[in-house]
């Protein structure tokens, strides 16, 4: 881990006990996850306990303690997607990938999440990878939009 | 002064004062689990919910924490707030079924079945012992994690905390037993936050008598000499007494 990085962060937004929901999203875009070290890193430099750090990465859902995967697959699964379907594509998609959702591919490729609605229910049942949404999803187009990412 | 009515009868108490506060001063008993007069009030555990109606308009409130307001009329034992009273504790007796001062509190309310599922815990997530550790010991070595069901109370990562000075504050603030502190020879082992500290020996019996990180923190905060560190209670006691002994002597 590079600790320049972590106090460049901070640096950015200097030391205001305030902004350590921005430093840790900061932290999270630049690692896909909140690494310890960078966690104990902002703890000293802030002169904020731990524990309190802790409290808050372990609190918000965006926020992930373990590795993430280079791909961020959210299916979502909010009342309308799951009333045409989107827990068979789940499914589909557990079962391409191998993994279980919460879960991050062991090559570090995917990390599967399920989310309660992306705000977007007309183009249900929704697929968001990154920062490309798949609408009108289904279990046959699963394949295909899986192997457009590597 | 504000005044309002509690329980129907008509009070004038200082501004500032929480409900608890007021109706303690009247010699009404509100039962509360999570309030400690050391700590700024939380409003976690519920059991000291009471109605208060303002301007005409009920509400449930905490009473630890809900200050006093003009003319508002606050019921701490109507029918409702037995009802809600009663729905609080049986909640917690789901969660902790095994804890003493929950089943206490439950008999007093005369609650005779548990139609929740029952859990085996003792914590009842009161934030107690954090609010102790961040306020009055000034360490943070633990805190609330995560949210929702998995709420739970730890160290960071679960791990052995090189923060706590094992103090015990924790423990001894905690209504319903759930921090356990165990001294085997020269280790104090907190169990539920995975730390164990180092015990200091006395210089003059030997016995094992206080956390080493927790004297180290206390150094230059108090007026007890350097010395006094290095002993126990006992024989700081016991050292005092023969000054003391001493000193009348030379006197006479």
């Amino acid at each position: 881990m590079n600790t320049d990085k972590v106090d460049g962060i901070i640096k950015k937004y200097g030391k205001e006990q305030s902004a350590i929901m921005s430093i840790l999203q900061d932290i999270q875009s630049e690692y896909n996850y909140l690494p310890r070290e960078a966690l104990e890193q902002v703890s000293k430099k802030m002169s904020i306990p731990l524990s309190k750090i802790y409290g808050i990465a372990t609190f918000y859902k965006v926020f992930s303690l373990t590795p993430r995967g280079r791909h961020l697959i959210k299916v979502c699964l909010g009342t309308a997607c799951h009333v045409r379907g989107a827990p068979q594509i789940l499914e589909e998609i557990e079962r391409k990938i191998g993994i279980r959702a919460g879960e991050t591919t062991g090559d570090l490729k995917f990390t599967l999440e399920r989310v309660n609605c992306l705000g977007a229910c007309a183009l249900g049942p929704l697929v968001m990878i990154n920062n490309d949404y798949y609408g009108q999803m289904t279990s046959a187009k699963v394949d295909k939009i899986l192997k457009a990412y590597d | 002064m504000i005044n309002l009515t509690i329980n129907g009868k008509k009070v004038s108490v200082e501004e500032g004062l929480t409900i608890l506060q007021a109706a303690e001063q009247m010699g009404i008993r509100i039962p509360t689990l999570c309030y400690h007069e050391a700590v700024v009030a939380y409003g976690a555990c519920r059991v000291c919910l009471v109605e208060v109606v303002r301007k005409g308009w009920p509400k449930m409130v905490t009473a630890c924490n809900y200050p006093v307001q003009e003319n508002i009329e606050v019921n701490t034992n109507n029918e409702k707030v037995i009802k809600i009273r009663k729905l609080v504790v049986e909640l917690l007796l789901a969660r902790c079924p095994e804890v003493k001062e929950i089943k206490d509190l439950a008999e007093e309310l005369g609650i005779k079945e548990i139609r929740f599922k029952k859990k085996n815990d003792k914590c009842i997530l009161c934030g107690l012992c954090v609010r102790v550790c961040e306020e009055k010991m000034g360490i943070t070595a633990i805190g609330s994690i995560n949210r929702g069901t998995i709420r739970d109370v730890a160290t960071p990562y679960n791990d052995n905390s090189d923060v706590c000075i094992g103090c015990g504050a924790c423990a001894s603030i905690c209504p319903t037993g759930a921090i356990k502190i165990e001294d085997v020879g020269d280790i104090r082992t907190i169990d539920k936050w995975n730390t164990k500290v180092k015990l200091r020996k006395c210089e003059t019996c030997g016995k094992y008598y206080a956390p080493v990180p927790q004297l180290d923190s206390l150094k230059g905060k108090t007026s007890v000499t350097e010395e006094s560190f290095k002993m126990c209670m006992d024989c700081r006691r016991k050292k005092l007494e023969n000054t003391m002994i001493n000193a009348k002597k030379s006197k006479y």
